[in-house]
């Protein structure tokens, strides 16, 4: 096939985003390479569905929540196992955060239900706007906004709680009885 | 190695919150602005890794008109 140009560098240049949002919505390095891959292949096989100025990115990453959402959700709980090593997979380990408290964050979030994640993650991190979260994630605006709230919510409970005793039972027991509280 | 991070901020807040006020949007700014800030610290961190050689090869190879390699169908 031959990709215009331009589209071939839209695509190109969503790659560093695309992984972030799938490695922040997988917790596995591993994995979410092999869906941004699946990603891409998707986009050039359907890249005529493309309409030229509209947001590549937001497409691209709608693409990738619909796989995401479709096929690796149900591997979910693997996510757990994965969570020690998922900061040593990561290459560039964020400088501002404690390693500690890198792992708690990403513990917490990975105990979050699969759509409050993806919405706070749009919203909070990608600099999607609520509308381009709620078209890419199929639901209403409304919506999104009430699963950024609790996703917010339910991450400051569970970060509040490990960092006021720091030797109590393990996060995931933690996070359900967290998650309980509503 | 359990390194300490003599910096770490407190997520909470040395007054007071009841829990009602925490679940409900009385949410602190400073745990908001925390969250906010630790999520935006793993995304960029991986952004910045940028494009890793398998995509970028991937892409030209398809997008190059290849003798037996199929095209993404």
């Amino acid at each position: 096939m031959k990709l215009d140009p331009a589209l071939r560098d839209q695509i190109l240049s969503a790659v560093p985003s695309l992984r972030a949002f799938a490695i922040s919505l997988s917790g596995n390095v591993d994995r979410a390479d092999d869906l941004v891959q699946e990603t891409m292949l998707r986009a050039l096989a359907n890249i005529h569905s493309f309409q030229p100025g509209t947001n590549m990115n937001a497409w691209l990453f709608t693409i990738l929540r619909n796989l995401f959402r479709s096929e690796y959700r149900k591997r979910k709980r693997e996510v757990e196992d994965t969570d020690g090593r998922f900061a040593e997979q990561l290459k560039s380990h964020p400088e501002q955060l404690g390693r500690i408290e890198f792992e708690e964050f990403r513990n917490a979030l990975a105990h979050l239900p699969d759509e409050q994640r993806e919405a706070l993650i749009l919203v909070g991190a990608s600099g999607f706007s609520y509308e381009e979260a709620a078209s890419i994630c199929g639901c209403a605006v409304g919506t999104i906004k009430s699963r950024v709230n609790r996703a917010r919510n339910r991450l400051a409970r569970l970060l509040s709680v490990d960092s006021v005793d720091e030797f109590g039972p393990d996060t995931a027991t933690r996070a359900v009885l967290a998650g309980n509280d509503r | 190695m359990t390194e300490k991070k003599p910096d770490k901020p407190h997520v909470m807040p040395m007054q007071t919150v009841t829990s009602a006020e925490k679940t409900r949007s009385g949410l602190s700014r400073e745990i908001q602005a925390k969250i906010g800030q630790q999520l935006r610290a793993m995304y960029d961190g991986i952004v910045q890794e940028g494009v890793p050689d398998r995509f970028a090869q991937l892409l030209s190879k398809l997008d190059r008109p290849s003798d037996d390699e199929g095209k993404a169908e």
